[in-house]
């Protein structure tokens, strides 16, 4: 009873330490903020490493779930002789929730787990210690490009995603089901409100790459030095990252929508 | 003989630097670079050191030696700022290292180099851009100028022809020599060297050893050496610091560590398995053991 309470207790302090950690992190990271400017060659290494590399997955999983929502959404409203609507359930349903939300969990599983893995060994390597004996800041060198990358390029990729997959569901709607393509486009342009739903889902889209590249980037530098602890915290990163990603989308789609 | 004069037991020589920390005299006519006071640190419940004091002298070749786990590495990295004591003071070049603001610190960074046991050398740059990393970050120097500053330090590591690989392709010696390299791109003042020797084979040790000295002798560079090597770390160094339970056990030349009659010194020079040092870890007898009664049915 006592171990179990004081197990208890320890992991409670872990979890408390490390949450502060994290935050403080974070700060200090954003403190640095214009140093981008002196190197702004590392956040376009970064959006390449972290952006350009993650389109293709985006692009093809975009397209899969935008052929999917043709599909359903085509089945249940030719029921009610309603499928000209189709544009807007595929539009709506990927602008506001599926493209932030996917993109932002195939991004942790891609770029984020990178951007962990590399860190730890870094770490494990002795090249951030390194650094910081060179009299070189890694917080500036290294952390916040990464940062900004990620929150740069997630929403990129959302929308690419979101286009894609309103693409897809033109090509199983209309292509291939039949739907009227004119009614598909004019009543998704009718209904999709550019503030309301573009713009709200941009917005989760910054959010969510704030918060992947966040855990990405700190899970890296607290991780333990070694191989199992790099592997330990690159599993971190994309656990913690998905459950963030939709527990925040509940509380963002309760405040924007 | 100029060191501590060692007591026997672990128990005793911490008790000692309680009650007052004893700073080991450099040899005459030496200046300290570097003034270790009263050094206390604990990782956990252990303590790492308790009250660890003593000088390392300017432009020479200093080696900190002492049993596995006595806190070299850690006093390195507290030499660097990296970590803070608990207690206690280091001061480089007259500035105690954890009361400088970060400009300040970073300032000093520049004159210091380290040179980590794994080399450190950044992965995703060639050994060119690794050595002139240092020049980019702190100079504004023209690329031509750093081109000949980055071949003229390859050179001296022997290490000119291999400035387009990348440090995956290269030995674990080649990397200390490329880090090297780089620890001495911007001229410092004193380097770091955290266990050099380990896993080298012979040409690689004798390579390392003369570079070394080299540096020492050529740049007039104050020199900090970790390390477990004792014979080679002995054949280069000016003065040898030997640490144990936080404590300095011996400082001294090396021949005066050599004739010193501590058996703890003479155990640990001459690697007797047994002795001041006990082989066996503290625990119960193993009699108690064998056929007391066990806590592990």
């Amino acid at each position: 009873m006592i171990n179990a309470l004081e197990r208890l207790g320890r992991s409670v302090l872990d979890t408390t330490g490390r949450f502060g950690r994290g935050h403080l992190f974070l700060f200090r990271t954003l403190l640095r903020f214009f140093g981008i400017f002196k190197r702004p060659s590392l956040l376009v290494q970064q959006l390449f490493s972290s952006g350009v590399l993650t389109l293709s997955i985006i692009l093809v999983s975009g397209l899969f779930v935008g052929m999917v929502l043709g599909l359903q959404g085509y089945n249940n409203l030719v029921g009610f002789g309603a499928e000209e609507s189709l544009g807007v359930v595929v539009s709506l349903a990927l602008v506001r929730e599926l493209a932030p939300v996917l993109t932002g969990l195939l991004f942790a599983g891609r770029a984020g787990s990178a951007m962990t893995a590399e860190i730890g060994l870094m770490k494990a390597t002795e090249q951030l210690a390194g650094l910081e004996m060179m009299a070189v800041d890694p917080y500036e060198r290294v952390f916040l490009p990464r940062l900004l990358a990620g929150i740069i390029a997630l929403p990129c990729l959302a929308a690419m995603f979101a286009a894609v997959g309103i693409l897809g569901g033109h090509l199983v709607g209309v292509e291939l089901l039949g739907v009227d393509s004119g009614a598909y486009w004019s009543q998704m342009q009718a209904s999709v409100n550019f503030t309301n739903d573009v713009v709200s889902g941009l917005i989760k889209a910054v959010v969510f790459g704030v918060v992947v590249s966040w855990i990405a980037i700190f899970e890296g530098t607290d991780c333990v030095p070694t191989s199992e602890g790099v592997s330990r915290a690159t599993t971190r990163t994309v656990v913690s990252s998905a459950l963030a990603i939709l527990a925040l989308d509940f509380v963002l789609t309760a405040v924007m929508f | 003989m100029f060191g501590v004069n060692s007591k026997s037991g672990a128990t005793a020589r911490a008790k000692a630097a309680k009650q007052q920390p004893v700073v080991p005299v450099l040899p005459d006519g030496e200046d300290a670079l570097i003034k270790i006071r009263n050094l206390h640190f604990s990782r956990g419940r252990k303590a790492i050191f308790n009250g660890l004091s003593f000088d390392i002298p300017k432009g020479r070749v200093t080696t900190i030696m002492g049993p596995s786990g006595t806190g070299k590495t850690t006093l390195l990295k507290m030499i660097g700022a990296q970590l803070a004591p608990t207690k206690g003071s280091i001061e480089v070049d007259g500035q105690n290292v954890h009361r400088l603001r970060r400009k300040a610190l970073f300032e000093l960074r520049t004159r210091m180099g380290m040179l980590f046991q794994s080399g450190a050398l950044l992965t995703d740059l060639t050994v060119f851009d690794n050595v002139a990393f240092p020049l980019r970050e702190h100079t504004e120097l023209p690329e031509s100028l750093i081109r000949h500053l980055v071949l003229l330090r390859l050179h001296a590591v022997g290490l000119r022809g291999a400035r387009d690989l990348m440090p995956s392709e290269l030995s674990g010696g080649m990397a200390r020599r490329v880090a090297l390299a780089r620890a001495l791109i911007l001229d410092p003042m004193m380097i770091m060297y955290d266990e050099p020797f380990t896993g080298q084979d012979p040409i690689s040790m004798g390579v390392l050893l003369d570079l070394l000295r080299t540096v020492n002798e050529t740049l007039a560079v104050t020199s900090i050496i970790v390390s477990h090597d004792l014979q080679e770390s002995l054949s280069i160094s000016d003065y040898v610091v030997i640490i144990s339970d936080g404590v300095v056990v011996e400082a001294g030349s090396p021949d005066q560590l050599r004739s010193s009659d501590s058996p703890w010194v003479q155990q640990f020079l001459r690697g007797d398995p047994d002795g001041p040092v006990p082989f066996q870890y503290p625990g119960p007898t193993y009699q108690e053991d064998l056929f007391g009664e066990s806590t592990h049915d």
